[in-house]
């Protein structure tokens, strides 16, 4: 696209949402959110960023191949399943830490290993597609 | 430890050993095979313990529970038959280990050898020993499995993976036929273990489905026991290294069929089906198997066709059910382990030494090769029958089955006189032609071979030579508990090789003056049979290809004709069936929702929305371009949206906020790519049937929406969730807790079908651009031609 306006915003739109998506992912577990609509948040930033400076830029911007980061995903999730099992309860079973960072009791859980997981694996098979779509649909 | 423990230790200890297989040969080459075969050695010596308790006519059951609910165990049973078995695959093994040792010496993949042929071994300890069905069943295709890995292992030859994919085919089959026959058995008797199936023989014999359980099982013991007509597989297995051949093809793995036939006697056994198909197909396997050896000139495939007689003189034998016949069965078991074993080995030795496998192309290797002339003598010996070798017992105690003076004794007794004097001639003709005449030149020069070779055949060979001596110890140890097992009653073998005149003795005397007139006519009868089969022309094994050309085809038609790969055909019948189920059920069970459907107070706000939804549909219709219909789309569902946030579902709003926007972006982005005419070009009857389509699935999910909102909502689960949400799971937001917690399981299957999704629609997306390039390129050369021309 060409519009000056839309290509000067789409950085600033792009890492807004980002942020925003990550939020989302964080507060899920008490507030509405969680790392299935965080992963589509952050695949539509994308998508704004790719629509406005194209599809090079973006996988330069992210890095590593999208199914890279989707395998990451699935790794991350099923390792927060596992834990449970080597913790010696059964497979899942969500366990949480309270350390204290700065003062402030911060609550982990393998629960948020799994749900950034799912946001991983949103993230990274959806955008995917979407860029190779775009990429192709360009030539 | 106690007994269970080391049992199963016992059990697992091949797979762990086939773990470290690889590493162990790369530190140590081939002499790994002194390390590796410990663990068969060891297990040999484990089970021995349990001889005098199973010599008693007592035994041993044990194992761990499995999956409880369901009554799966994962539990052995050990009495005289299994620890026969048992006894024969772990002490072979580990001679069977030390050969593979010298034979693949040098091999870049030696390492992988033994790591398969551990892996055998476990799964056929397993096979031998298991109690439960299930475990049987598992234990029986990884026999086959394992079995395709060691017949491919020279994988860069076509033969070699064609007879691997055989067996396979063949053998795997066989077992799902087994599978289906104990489920059988098991829904007649109710019983999933062995051990207690076995008090079960009168009401398996009387339920109707003794037939149908009766073939279902032959089935998987026939192919797994090469019997006519599934013999083929076996001769060509004979691509496998000859280690394989010696034991899986003759000592273990092809007497998985008859062990199960064995291990049912006392349950299938003693009908007149089970009297008449079982000596049936045995004699007639026995008889070709052995008329087919005699046609062969390479010494592995004549012990292979010989391999597949002596299967048909078990099956034969235990078809038959007399005592004198169990007790043949079981003594000829553990005579054919040991001389088929030695003689395959030796059959490898002169072909690993001289280069050569072909009988008739050898001579007088006697003098350089005294050591392996020996043991190949004193195996051919036991297998022609002759005293004082454990062939002979076996031989006089299934002779002593035909004494009865009928016809059917008669016949039987005929045609396996017949089949032993070909397989005598046979055995023969590998231990004396190549050692005896002349010494003829090979590719090789000829030595003695190393200590690896030829430990494992001489120890075979000389036990098949002392527990004949020793015939009281073997009898009381092992004979009389396997035929106990068998019969499925306590019984008593006294055979001994002190002469005792009558019928079975001059049997046994004219099989040997038959034997040794075919022996001098050997290349007569070779021609004669080859003319016989040239006349035939057409056998099992073509009659396979046949079969998987057949099956090929019969798959490619019918893709074809259901996936013909016209997207809007899928979609036409798949909307069609949806609408005909949500439409017709209803119909016919009188299920439509009572009217009326609305309230008469709904919102302003609400119609607002629900105006703005029907407003956007309508827009998707009139769309005079697909981009607009795709955009307005998006409008609907914007509005659904706001719907649920208006009903208090704040998630799920979110989420169909983002998936709306989403599937605008990649729907415009297909669209872009396929390249179609922007306008919808249907002639008119076309979009009259897909509107009706259409109108009927929404009618028709409407009336399924409105009929199941109508039911009482059953609040346990939401109860469930809102009670344990924050004091079990520590989360306030119930929905994500269930996604991520409660069910997070199935979230986590959920995911990995995104990943692959992703991965599918990445390959189709690629596979599509690149061979859309390959036809540009093609094009182009082709132009290029053109213009040089």
């Amino acid at each position: 696209m060409k519009s000056v306006i839309f290509r000067t915003l789409a950085p600033v739109l792009t890492s807004l949402m980002m942020l925003f998506s990550i939020f989302v992912l964080l507060r899920g577990h008490n507030e509405p959110g969680g790392g299935f609509i965080g992963g589509l948040i952050a695949v539509s930033a994308l998508a704004i960023y790719g629509m406005a400076h194209g599809v090079e830029t973006v996988r330069r911007a992210i890095f590593f191949h999208p199914m890279a980061i989707a395998g990451a995903g699935l790794l991350a999730a099923t390792s927060a399943g596992l834990i449970a099992i080597f913790a010696g309860v059964p497979f899942m079973t969500g366990l949480w830490i309270y350390p204290a960072v700065f003062g402030r009791e911060v609550p982990l859980s393998t629960v948020l290993l799994f749900d950034t997981g799912v946001y991983l694996v949103v993230v990274g098979a959806i955008s995917s597609i979407a860029l190779s779509l775009e990429e192709r649909g360009g030539e | 430890m106690d007994v269970t423990a080391l049992t199963f230790m016992a059990l697992a200890l091949p797979f762990a050993a086939a773990l470290v297989a690889p590493g162990l040969t790369r530190l140590l080459g081939h002499n790994a095979a002194w390390v590796l075969a410990v663990a068969p050695a060891a297990i040999f010596l484990h089970f021995l313990r349990f001889l005098p308790d199973v010599a008693s006519g007592e035994f041993v059951t044990g194992g761990y529970a499995w999956i409880p609910s369901f009554n799966v165990s994962f539990s052995w049973l050990i009495d005289g038959l299994s620890l026969t078995f048992m006894l024969l695959i772990s002490g072979i093994g580990a001679l069977i280990v030390l050969y593979s040792g010298g034979y693949l010496k040098g091999h870049p993949q030696q390492g992988r050898f033994f790591a398969f042929i551990l892996l055998f071994m476990g799964s056929m300890q397993g096979l031998v020993v298991s109690d439960s069905f299930l475990m049987l069943f598992v234990f029986w295709e990884l026999t086959s499995i394992t079995s395709f890995l060691l017949i491919g292992f020279d994988h860069a030859r076509e033969a070699a993976r064609r007879a691997a994919l055989q067996a396979l085919v063949v053998t795997g089959g066989g077992g799902l036929l087994l599978l289906a026959g104990l489920l059988i058995l098991w829904n007649v008797s109710g019983v999933t273990q062995l051990s207690l199936l076995l008090s079960f023989g009168s009401e398996v014999k009387e339920s109707p489905f003794y037939l149908a359980a009766l073939l279902l099982v032959l089935g998987g013991a026939f192919t797994k026991s090469a019997q006519f007509p599934f013999h083929f597989w076996l001769p060509n297995a004979m691509e496998a290294p000859t280690p394989v051949s010696a034991y899986l093809h003759s000592a273990t793995m092809v007497k998985a069929g008859v062990y199960l036939l064995m291990r049912l006697n006392p349950v299938l056994g003693g009908t007149p089906e089970w009297q008449l198909l079982l000596p049936l197909f045995g004699v007639t396997t026995l008889v070709i198997g052995a008329a087919l050896a005699v046609r062969q000139t390479d010494m592995k495939l004549m012990l292979a066709y010989t391999t597949v007689a002596s299967l048909g003189l078990l099956v034969m034998s235990i078809g038959l059910g007399s005592p004198h016949a169990i007790e043949a069965a079981a003594l000829y078991l553990v005579a054919h382990a040991l001389f088929k074993g030695a003689l395959f080995m030796v059959a490898g030795i002169l072909d690993h030494e001289t280069g050569l496998r072909d009988f008739t192309k050898l001579g007088g290797l006697r003098s350089a090769m005294p050591l392996t002339f020996a043991i190949a003598l004193a195996a051919a010996l036991s297998m022609g029958g002759l005293p004082p070798f454990f062939g002979f017992l076996a031989k006089e105690e299934l002779y002593s089955a035909f004494s009865a003076p009928n016809f059917r004794s008669a016949l039987f007794a005929i045609l396996a006189v017949l089949g032993n004097a070909l397989m005598f001639a046979v055995a023969f003709a590998v231990a004396l032609k190549p050692f005896l005449g002349p010494r003829v030149k090979t590719p090789k020069h000829a030595h003695e071979a190393p200590l690896l070779l030829w430990i494992g055949p001489a120890v075979l060979a000389l036990k098949g030579l002392s527990i004949a001596l020793l015939s009281g110890l073997a009898h009381r140890f092992v004979s009389s508990p396997t035929a106990s097992a068998i019969a499925g009653e306590p019984r008593t073998v006294d055979i001994s090789l002190v002469p005792h005149l009558g019928l079975p003795l001059v049997l046994s005397a004219l099989t040997v003056a038959l034997g040794v007139a075919f022996y001098l006519n050997l290349a007569r009868l070779r021609a004669a049979m080859a003319a016989i089969l040239v006349d035939i022309g057409w056998g099992p094994d073509r009659g396979f290809d046949q079969f998987m050309r057949g099956l090929v085809r019969l798959a490619v038609a019918v893709t074809r004709r259901l996936q013909g790969g016209r997207l809007d055909v899928y979609m036409t019948a798949t909307f069609s069936l949806v609408a005909v189920i949500l439409l017709a059920l209803p119909l016919r069970y009188g299920e439509f929702p009572r009217a009326p459907f609305f309230s008469a107070d709904v919102p302003v706000h609400e119609l607002a929305i629900i105006a703005i939804a029907v407003g956007g549909l309508f827009a998707v219709v009139v769309a005079s371009d697909r981009l607009t219909a795709i955009v307005s789309l998006g409008i609907q569902g914007f509005a659904v949206a706001v719907i649920y946030l208006l009903y208090g579902a704040p998630d799920l709003s979110f989420t169909q906020f983002m998936v709306e926007t989403l599937s605008v972006v990649v729907l415009a982005l297909v669209m872009t790519r396929l390249r179609l005419s922007p306008a919808d070009h249907r002639p008119l009857p076309e979009k009259a049937r897909d509107a009706t389509i259409a109108l009927a699935c929404g009618l028709g999910f409407a009336l399924f929406l409105l009929r199941a909102t109508a039911v009482p909502f059953d609040r346990s689960l939401t109860d469930f969730f809102n009670l344990y949400s924050k004091s079990a799971a520590h989360g306030a937001n119930v929905v994500n807790v269930i996604i991520v917690d409660f069910r997070g399981t199935d979230t986590l299957g959920e995911i990995a079908v995104v990943m692959i999704t992703g991965l599918a629609i990445l390959a189709l997306v690629r596979l599509r651009a690149g061979s859309l390039k390959r036809a540009v390129v093609a094009e182009a050369d082709e132009t290029a031609v053109e213009e040089r021309a």
